[in-house]
């Protein structure tokens, strides 16, 4: 309904099309495929990246029966330089995907630097962090094992899964995965509800959590929030 | 005997010495040195002079490939050079395997100096081989601890060696009070340039002058400066002096590879000049128009760019009046557009630098292709603001809209460069003519325009041929010792003329019959087509917005507000 991006000012409020917004993040070294994951996201496609400067938005929006998932996918750069500005795109996230690469140990361990990164900043309940093992396609090179993927996983609380971008193994069931897992704390956003959407970036999740329990679709947004 | 080949600040312009230079080549010769041939020469002579500091006299046994400061490898004990030759070749042999071992699957020296494999072979090419030899143009850059940073072709490791000779002869020169600036030999001509506590050297068989390269190099800087900052880079190698830069450049190897093929194939480096799209004034008006109504507090920047040419530049009124946007930072903006396949796939937000506009803060830089799949429109919106990510993607979303209205996109996909032909001038081939900025239009960008390269420059080489004409004439007319204002060479197959006034700069290819007067004749019409022609070739009167309604939160924070800790915070990193 609302092609791509930030929402639009202006709209008629309290329309009874409901959207779920998940904004989803991609963290993790250089080089093991958050760019390859994300693109699988949002269009399907495999094809040889070149580093990501900066940070990439893409967007993917599926149409379940009752609702609309509007997916908002921050695909971070695993550049050491962009390091200081990586708070910027996961505040927020309901979803951070930790990605590391099964045929790299070094990403292993990288990502669970990440991972302290990510509990200095993120309110316990409002982000699931998933651990991403991508690569799956290179099982022979493997030098990470699906069972320390899953210790750490349970150890810090994560979810984890196994992909690959290359072959799609388990892309699509991660996505609906998180879909899912996120549901227990969904954002419903009525395309009226503006002020929270484009600031979101300040606020911090907790606030949308309250919005999610007093919502009422047909509400107007001045009679949410606490 | 060392300042011999050895050009010093304030010595005699680009004098060679034949003796030296003979004598550099016979060894290079005998020996088939691997490394570059001066250098090794150069650094026996140093060794023989005794200069080098005591920090590296006993590294011999503990050098490793990933060692620190150590790596300028230099075996002072030994007094005969081809044995130096051997160590440095048994080294860089040693370091190849090691890279070769690392493959995909092994961790460098962090997470991800080794990147998508598309440019894996590049880097990975043999640099003891002859084919790294005969590269036209090598550049490289190291910092002043002699650690490798960058290298044009093969892996900075593998070189890391090399690096080490340069950075002694840097040194080398310096104790002495002075700076190297070039060493000339019979083939080869090696420029330095040394920008803080960066080093960049270029080796090249171009036959470009010293300054020209010595450009070439200061463009590289800035492209590094982009990325980082020029105050992160002061700072992050006052606190550690051996710092290994390459951990915050990784990945940007392809951006600078990019930008030193522009460089050799694209005019607008050498004459420091934007060409832009030729387009119709009306419509460059209003794609103008579009940009100056989508804007959002803090932006700075509105830029189109469509087939890597600027079709329309947009910038806020505030910041204009400060500082106008120089053709070297388009330049840079337009080689991270073309480096990177990675905007193709999504709306991009980072952070990026322009050198010459501020060489410490970050611009917030908003990149996206307007057309995809295609992608060849691209919509680059530059704010001061870090959040402003929505907003600003709001703004694309009112030009997508207002390009569609006014079926833009379409009318841009017609636009095309144009041929020496419509001129209607028999002779002439091809031209580059640059306009001086004449007072009322003080405050605008520099530009140059120039027709599609035509047969017989159709191929590659011939291309290129005539852009070495071209930088033949340049380095004439802007000689440091002996500046021309007027040229005209017969070469080989075609004949030349070049022509400097104070308003404009003019570069002419005729076919190799015509005469004096003919070519004379020849550039009155041109000059006058070109006077009929300047709206649809040049970007005019370049529009300006306020993105100000309260005077309170200006947006000249474009020159200094923006800095703050977590922009430069690479420290912390550290």
């Amino acid at each position: 309904m609302v092609p791509g991006g930030a929402q639009r000012r202006g709209d008629p409020p309290s329309r009874p099309v409901r959207t779920l917004r998940v904004k989803m993040v991609l963290l993790g070294s250089s080089a093991v495929g958050k760019s390859s994951l994300a693109l699988r996201f949002s269009k399907d496609e495999f094809r040889s990246t070149s580093p990501t400067v900066g940070c990439a938005y893409l967007t993917r929006v599926v149409h379940l029966s009752d609702v609309t998932l509007r997916f908002e996918i921050w695909d971070t750069a695993g550049q050491e330089r962009y390091h200081s500005v990586t708070p910027l795109y996961y505040r927020g996230a309901h979803a951070a995907l930790l990605v590391y690469d099964i045929s790299n140990r070094e990403s292993f361990i990288r990502a669970q630097v990440w991972l302290k990164e990510l509990e200095k900043q993120h309110i316990p309940g409002s982000t699931v962090v998933w651990l991403v093992g991508n690569k799956g396609d290179l099982a022979q090179d493997r030098r990470v094992s699906v069972q320390e993927g899953q210790v750490l996983a349970t150890e810090r609380g994560l979810s984890f899964t196994e992909t690959s971008a290359m072959s799609g193994d388990q892309v699509v069931e991660l996505l609906l995965a998180i879909e899912l897992c996120d549901s227990a704390h969904r954002v419903y956003e009525g395309v009226g509800a503006q002020q929270e959407v484009l600031s979101e970036w300040r606020e911090t999740p907790l606030v949308d959590l309250c919005r999610t329990h007093t919502f009422t679709p047909a509400a107007s947004c001045c009679r949410v929030g606490p | 005997m060392f300042p011999d080949p050895t050009e010093i600040n304030d010595g005699d312009a680009a004098d060679k010495e034949d003796p030296a230079e003979s004598r550099l080549s016979d060894v290079a010769a005998q020996e088939q040195s691997l490394d570059a041939e001066p250098l090794s020469d150069q650094e026996k002579e140093q060794e023989t002079e005794e200069t080098e500091n005591t920090e590296r006299q006993n590294n011999d046994s503990t050098e490793t490939a990933d060692g620190g400061t150590e790596d300028a490898a230099v075996d002072h004990d030994q007094s005969d050079s081809g044995e130096f030759v051997v160590t440095v070749l048994a080294k860089a042999k040693l370091e190849e395997q090691g890279i070769g071992v690392k493959g995909r699957s092994s961790p460098l020296l962090e997470a991800g100096t080794q990147e998508c494999p598309a440019f894996i072979s590049h880097r990975d090419e043999d640099v003891t081989g002859d084919s790294w030899r005969q590269h036209r143009k090598h550049v490289f850059v190291l910092s002043e601890a002699g650690k490798p940073i960058y290298s044009r072709y093969g892996s900075e490791e593998a070189l890391s060696s090399t690096m080490g000779v340069m950075m002694a002869l840097v040194s080398f020169v310096q104790s002495g009070d002075n700076i190297i600036r070039s060493v000339y030999s019979e083939q080869h001509i090696v420029v330095f340039l040394q920008k803080g506590p960066l080093v960049l050297v270029c080796v090249s068989s171009s036959r470009q002058s010293e300054e020209q390269l010595r450009g070439e190099l200061l463009y590289v800087y800035y492209q590094i400066i982009s990325m980082l900052t020029q105050a992160s880079i002061s700072r992050i190698f006052e606190h550690k002096k051996n710092y290994d830069l390459r951990r915050l450049l990784a990945g940007s190897e392809k951006i600078l590879d990019g930008l030193l093929n522009l460089v050799d194939s694209d005019p607008s480096f050498l004459l420091a000049a934007i060409h832009c799209l030729p387009l119709a004034s009306s419509l460059r008006d209003s794609l103008s128009h579009i940009l100056q109504k989508a804007i959002t507090p803090n932006l700075v920047f509105s830029i189109l760019v469509a087939k890597n040419q600027l079709l329309t530049i947009v910038q806020e009124k505030t910041v204009i009046e400060d500082t106008r946007l120089e053709p070297t930072d388009v330049h840079l903006l337009l080689n991270l557009i073309g480096a990177s396949s990675a905007f193709q796939a999504g709306e991009i937000w980072t952070p990026i630098c322009l050198p010459l506009f501020n060489p410490d803060c970050y611009f917030y830089a908003y990149i996206s292709y307007l057309d995809p799949p295609e992608c060849t429109v691209c919509l680059l919106l530059l704010s001061t603001d870090k959040e402003a990510f929505y907003a600003v993607a709001e703004c694309k979303r009112k030009i997508e809209e207002a390009m569609v209205a006014q079926n833009s996109l379409s009318l841009i996909a017609k636009a095309q460069s144009y041929s020496v032909s419509q001129v209607g001038v028999s002779d002439l081939r091809h031209f580059m003519y640059k306009p001086f900025d004449v007072p009322d239009t003080y405050r605008q960008l520099t530009q140059f325009t120039s027709p599609e390269m035509e047969a017989p420059y159709s191929s590659e080489e011939e291309k290129m041929r005539l852009l070495d004409l071209y930088r033949f004439m340049h380095s004439r007319i802007h000689s440091t010792s002996r500046p021309l204002k007027l040229i005209y060479h017969v070469a080989e197959r075609e004949t030349l003329l070049a022509w400097v006034t104070s308003k404009f700069e003019l570069y002419t290819c005729f076919s190799p019959l015509v005469t004096k007067a003919c070519a004379i004749t020849a550039i009155t019409k041109l000059l006058r087509w070109i006077k009929k022609e300047e709206d649809r070739l040049f970007i005019r009167y370049p529009p300006k917005y306020s993105t100000t309604p309260n005077p309170s939160k200006s947006s000249r924070g474009g020159k200094s507000d923006q800095q703050d800790s977590t922009d430069n915070g690479f420290l912390s990193l550290l």
